[in-house]
C-alpha cells in the first residue's frame, strides 16, 4: 500500500472505532464506503443505503449481481440477513427523522462552525446534492472523513467555508490524515493527532483556530 | 380493471411539453420499455421529474442524452455528464432539490398536502426564494408540492386491477410518484389477475394506476463503466 493509501486507512479505522455497537449508519460514496472494512469484529453495525434498504452488504461475486439491488451510487450491492427494504419517502423519514445514528461523508470544506461543503463548486462541479443535505441536518452525529489539505496544499479546515453549503453548524467530528477534531460550541478541539504528525504541523495545515485537548491522543 | 396497453398506445399522449415523472434510482427501477417508446415516439420539450438522470446511455438517462428535455427536476446529475453539460450551456434548465425534500414534494401532492416544512436546506443555497417558518425555536422551508401530468413506474408484478409490487431497491420514488402524477403507466414484468398477488405484498395501490403495459425490455445490472 502506497502511503497516502496507508493514511487513509488509518483514518478511516479511526472512524469504525467510534461507531458503536448496534449503530445504524449512512456511508458517503468514496472513502467513507471504506468505513464497513473496518468494523471491530466485536461490533454489529447496520448501514442504510438512502435508495432504499438497511442492510447494505458486501459486493456480489462477479455473475451473482441483481440489478434491483443497488447501493446510492448505482453499483450492486447485497443485503445482509435481517435488513428490510423501503421506498424513498420511509428512508429520508428515518434520515431526517433522527433514526440515523451516524453518517460518514467527504468534504471539500469544513469550517469551525461545522459548516460543511461537499456538493458543489460553482462552475465547475455541479453533481447536485443527492441525499447529501438531509444526511448531514438529520443524522444525530456527523463525521467528515477527508484529507486535512487540498490538492495544492491549502488547508480545508476554514475560519468560514468559502463554497455552497451543505448544511450549515451539522457538523460533529472531523478526522483527517492527520487530525481528529472535535465540533464544540467554542470552536475546534483538536483531541488526537496522526502519529506521525506533530501538533505544530496540525495547527500549520488548518486556517481555523484550534484548541488542544488537555489529554492529547494518538492514532 | 385497467386498459393493458402496448408501450406506443400508451405514451400516445406524452406530447412536446408533456411534464413526466420517472421513478429509478441511478437507472435501478426505470421503466426501460416505457422510456424506449417515449424515445421512440420523439417528444420533446419534456419537464422531467426524476431522482437522478443516471447514465448517458441507460433509462431516463436517454431523455436527457437524446434532447428530450427542457425542464429537469432532480437531486443529482453527477453520473450523466450530458447533464451538466446541458445546464451549463443553458440549454436544459435544471432545479436540483435535496433527495428527502424531493420524495416529499411528490408525497405531499400526492397527499393533497399544501406543502412540507423541512430543515433541511437551511443555511444553503436551498432556502432562496422560499417562505422559512420557525416552529418551536427550529426553523424550517416551506416546500411546495412538486406533480406531473405522466408517471412511469416499473413494476416486477401488476394486478389488473392495478396493483403492484416493486421488489427490492426498485421502489425508491415510485410510491410518492404514483400518488402525484395524472396519468400513471405501469411497466410490469408479470401481469396476473385479481386475486393472484397477495394483498400484503402491494407496494403501490392499484388506486393510482392508469394503464398496465407489459416489460419488454428486461433489468439490466447498471454497474457504471
Amino acid at each position: 500500500m502506497d502511503p497516502k493509501e496507508l493514511k487513509r486507512v488509518r483514518l478511516i479505522k479511526r472512524i469504525a472505532q467510534e461507531l458503536p455497537n448496534g449503530a445504524l449508519v449512512n456511508l458517503g460514496i468514496g472513502m467513507p464506503t471504506m468505513v464497513a472494512n473496518y468494523i471491530p469484529k466485536d461490533r454489529t453495525i447496520l448501514l442504510h443505503s438512502e435508495n432504499g434498504f438497511i442492510g447494505l452488504g458486501a459486493s456480489p461475486e462477479q455473475g451473482k449481481e441483481d440489478p434491483r439491488l443497488v447501493n446510492a451510487g448505482g453499483q450492486p450491492v447485497t443485503i445482509v440477513p435481517g435488513g428490510c427494504f423501503f421506498d424513498s419517502a420511509m428512508s429520508f423519514a428515518i434520515i431526517r427523522g433522527g433514526h440515523v445514528d451516524y453518517t460518514v461523508l467527504g468534504a471539500l470544506e469544513v469550517d469551525m462552525e461545522g459548516n460543511l461543503a461537499n456538493y458543489m463548486i460553482p462552475g465547475k462541479m455541479v453533481p447536485g446534492m443527492g441525499g447529501a443535505m438531509d444526511l448531514v441536518v438529520g443524522a444525530k452525529n456527523v463525521i467528515v472523513a477527508m484529507e486535512h489539505v487540498n490538492k495544492n496544499g491549502a488547508p480545508k479546515i476554514l475560519k468560514k467555508c468559502s463554497l455552497p453549503l451543505t448544511a450549515k453548524g451539522e457538523v460533529d467530528l472531523i478526522v483527517t490524515d492527520l487530525a481528529f477534531i472535535r465540533v464544540t460550541k467554542k470552536g475546534l478541539v483538536l483531541e488526537e493527532i496522526a502519529e506521525d504528525t506533530t501538533v505544530e504541523e496540525v495547527i500549520k495545515a488548518t486556517e481555523a483556530p484550534l484548541h488542544i485537548a488537555g489529554k492529547l491522543g494518538k492514532f | 380493471m385497467k386498459p393493458i396497453l402496448t408501450a406506443d398506445k400508451a405514451v400516445e399522449d406524452i406530447k412536446d411539453g408533456s411534464s413526466l415523472m420517472v421513478a429509478g434510482f441511478m437507472g435501478c427501477g426505470n421503466a426501460f420499455t416505457l422510456v424506449e417508446a417515449l424515445l421512440k415516439k420523439g417528444s420533446a420539450g419534456l419537464t422531467l421529474i426524476t431522482s437522478d438522470t443516471a447514465f448517458p446511455a441507460v433509462g431516463v438517462g436517454k431523455l436527457v442524452a437524446q434532447c428530450r428535455v427542457k425542464k429537469l427536476y432532480a437531486t443529482h446529475i453527477g453520473t450523466n455528464p450530458i447533464s451538466g453539460q446541458k445546464m451549463n450551456c443553458g440549454e436544459m434548465d435544471v432545479t436540483l432539490v435535496p433527495q428527502g425534500t424531493f420524495n416529499e414534494r411528490i408525497r405531499a401532492k400526492g397527499a393533497g398536502l399544501g406543502g412540507v416544512l423541512t430543515p433541511t436546506g437551511i443555511g444553503t443555497a436551498v432556502e432562496e426564494g422560499k417562505q422559512k417558518l420557525t416552529l418551536e425555536g427550529k426553523d424550517y422551508l416551506l416546500e411546495l408540492p412538486l406533480g406531473a401530468q405522466f408517471a412511469f413506474i416499473k413494476a416486477e408484478t401488476c394486478d389488473k386491477y392495478g396493483n403492484c409490487f416493486l421488489p427490492m431497491a426498485t421502489k425508491n420514488a415510485a410510491v410518492s410518484m404514483a400518488m402525484a402524477a395524472d396519468r400513471v403507466i405501469v411497466e410490469a414484468e408479470n401481469i396476473v389477475e385479481p386475486g393472484q398477488m397477495d394483498p400484503e405484498k402491494v407496494t403501490i395501490p392499484g388506486v393510482f394506476v392508469s394503464a398496465i403495459v407489459k416489460s419488454e425490455i428486461p433489468a439490466q445490472n447498471l454497474q457504471q463503466k
